[in-house]
């Protein structure tokens, strides 16, 4: 072996070492909360590497409590409800925005654009008042609503940008056949528009899974909660006596459904996040 | 969750053939757009536009959390107000202070930490290797679990007693007891840093890895025919050609961190020495039911960022400017 081999051997091995350094730093906390959870609780305080046992009894525990059961229920209810609105919603505004050239288009788009940068507590005070005068505090359909605040203007930019790249021979033909503008969305954009919504849907489902502050804010018993807000509150007797097991068990239980999604859009998820970036 | 970088303002949509303009399509075509943006703008102005002018009036205001309708317009009171040979309000807080400085060293620190490790990220996931997409997937993961979550995880790895970074560190020397991460003043903030960037990491590497896939091969083949060393070649060629999506990561990044709350909050709950502005703003409003005085928080808030964003704005606009 000569020298140039050696040093593209070592290359190698160096970059492959480096890979495997960011795998387990980008996992372990994930993987260690999996053995944490399937821990019986005697052997929670010895810290271990490997799965030790297999022990389910926190996993009975959290889903034998009714709370938290309906938290995945609310969870989902809302989280499904928010991006079928922002999608609806998204999808004839982003037809307005990326295919007709009216006065005022950037405008919108920059007030959009700003939204999006909005601080949520900065709306807090205000929303609450608005929500409580429509009486859904302490409601799913108040953290539905609330919601769209961050989906809504992230849906319509990214949709935006997609429909701005479809080819404009499509639409001149549904005109020339005398199409209504939403006969033109509906058979005519829809299904070229299926995988920048699929994209879209996903990330906003992800945001609205995640959230905690509003949800925080605005529901007051556990029967309402959302799933984060559930972990965030699971206590013991003091500050110190964390139910760590159980804790764990109710991360896992919310955070499968988001890996096995994330492996398996990968690549919708990296287009939805990087949409525009590069093209300037 | 933000926008996706898209850089600067929209693009203009093609212009359309000569005598398409003014015709009877076209009038219709308007129509129908505007009718297609009236409910979104509703729902924006709903969620987005009145709560926020309600609490900037607010902010002006003695109202309570139960009583928002009946409050007293009291001025400037909340921010600062001269009474009795001593000044209060928001403004002399020392807390406030304190959260605003706290906000802005995560900030900075933790969106720092998070480009260096990103554009390390990102160039390894460049690089070819088998089972590439596995490892850009494995990335991909702490941005996909719950800020929550992810925060309950550390805090658990980080428990003082039986938490396995303790129990690392001392079984390999580097520290005689335990640290109590999450309680002690010193090192609590490093603990929020830790998370943050563990979980934006993928973020800021995806947005560097898509600008890296998009750079020129002809010009890494001409500094490989002259043998010019790969990190010169980084900092001289990849470095500037990157540095508009590197901009926008940093920006949306830098935007997010400036109204950080969910994992502070879980972390160290209202600890003043990691208090941001956020958690500031709802312990008054929500814990205090001091509607008026958090309403004020909140507005500086709300300027603070606004000015970040017109900052941005303005510099995007710029930078299309250069690339045209």
């Amino acid at each position: 072996m000569n020298q140039y081999q050696l040093i593209k051997l070592a290359k190698r091995v160096g970059l492959y070492a480096l890979i495997a350094v960011v795998m387990v730093y980008a996992i372990f906390p994930f993987y260690y909360a999996v053995i944490t959870s399937l821990k019986p609780s005697s052997e929670l305080f010895r810290v271990d590497f490997w799965l030790s046992s297999l022990d389910f009894t926190n996993y009975v525990q959290i889903f034998t409590q009714k709370s938290f059961v309906r938290a995945i229920v609310n969870s989902i209810v809302v989280s499904l409800s928010v991006v079928f609105i922002a999608l609806l919603l998204g999808i004839t505004a982003s037809y307005a925005l990326g295919r007709v050239r009216f006065r005022g288009r950037t405008t919108v788009m920059l007030v959009i654009l700003g939204v999006s940068m909005f601080p949520q507590v900065a709306v807090l005070s205000g929303l609450f008042e608005v929500i409580r005068s429509l009486n859904l505090y302490n409601n799913p359909g108040g953290l539905i609503l609330s919601y769209t605040i961050f989906t809504l203007p992230f849906t319509v930019w990214v949709l935006t940008t997609f429909m701005r790249q479809l080819p404009m021979e499509l639409e001149e033909a549904a005109i020339m056949d005398g199409a209504t503008p939403w006969v033109t969305i509906t058979k005519v954009f829809l299904p070229l528009m299926w995988p920048a919504m699929a994209t879209t849907g996903l990330l906003a489902f992800i945001a609205a899974w995640n959230e905690f502050l509003f949800a925080l804010t605005f529901t007051l018993t556990d029967s309402q909660r959302t799933v984060p807000v559930a972990i965030a509150l699971i206590s013991g007797g003091s500050q110190h006596e964390l139910p760590w097991g159980p804790i764990m068990a109710a991360s896992v239980t919310v955070t499968v459904p988001l890996v096995v999604l994330v492996m398996i859009f990968q690549r919708r998820i990296v287009s939805g996040l990087t949409a525009g970036a590069v093209k300037g | 969750m933000s926008i996706p970088a898209t850089e600067g303002a929209p693009q203009e949509v093609r212009p359309r053939q000569a005598g398409y303009r003014g015709t009877k399509v076209r009038r219709q075509r308007v129509r129908a757009a505007w009718t297609f943006l009236a409910p979104m703008l509703f729902a924006l102005a709903l969620v987005a536009g009145w709560p926020l002018l309600r609490t900037f009036y607010f902010s002006f205001t003695d109202a309570s959390l139960s009583d928002t309708t009946g409050a007293l317009f009291i001025g400037f009171e909340n921010y600062l107000v001269y009474d009795d040979g001593a000044w209060y309000g928001l403004l002399t807080d020392p807390v406030w202070w304190r959260s605003v400085w706290n906000t802005l060293f995560f900030s900075v620190v933790s969106v720092s930490l998070e480009v260096v490790f990103g554009i390390i990220v990102a160039l390894l996931l460049n690089a070819e290797f088998k089972g590439r997409m596995l490892v850009r997937a494995a990335v991909l993961i702490p941005w996909a679990i719950p800020t929550i979550v992810s925060a309950k995880m550390w805090a658990w790895m980080l428990n003082d007693q039986f938490g396995i970074i303790n129990h690392l560190l001392m079984a390999l020397g580097i520290i005689d007891s335990p640290i109590p991460w999450t309680a002690s003043a010193t090192y609590s903030m490093w603990a929020v840093i830790m998370v943050d960037v563990w979980k934006t990491i993928p973020f800021v590497a995806l947005l560097v890895l898509a600008a890296l896939q998009m750079l020129p091969k002809d010009c890494y083949e001409a500094a490989e025919v002259d043998g010019i060393h790969p990190v010169k070649v980084f900092f001289r060629v990849t470095l500037p050609l990157i540095t508009p999506a590197l901009l926008v990561a940093v920006i949306f990044r830098l935007l997010d961190a400036l109204r950080v709350f969910d994992v502070i909050y879980v972390l160290t709950s209202n600890s003043t020495s990691t208090m941001t502005m956020s958690i500031y703003a709802r312990q008054q409003l929500v814990e205090f039911q001091d509607v008026g005085y958090g309403s004020a928080a909140s507005t500086m808030l709300f300027l603070i960022i606004a000015l970040a964003t017109v900052i941005y704005l303005y510099l995007g606009r710029r930078q299309l400017g250069v690339d045209q």
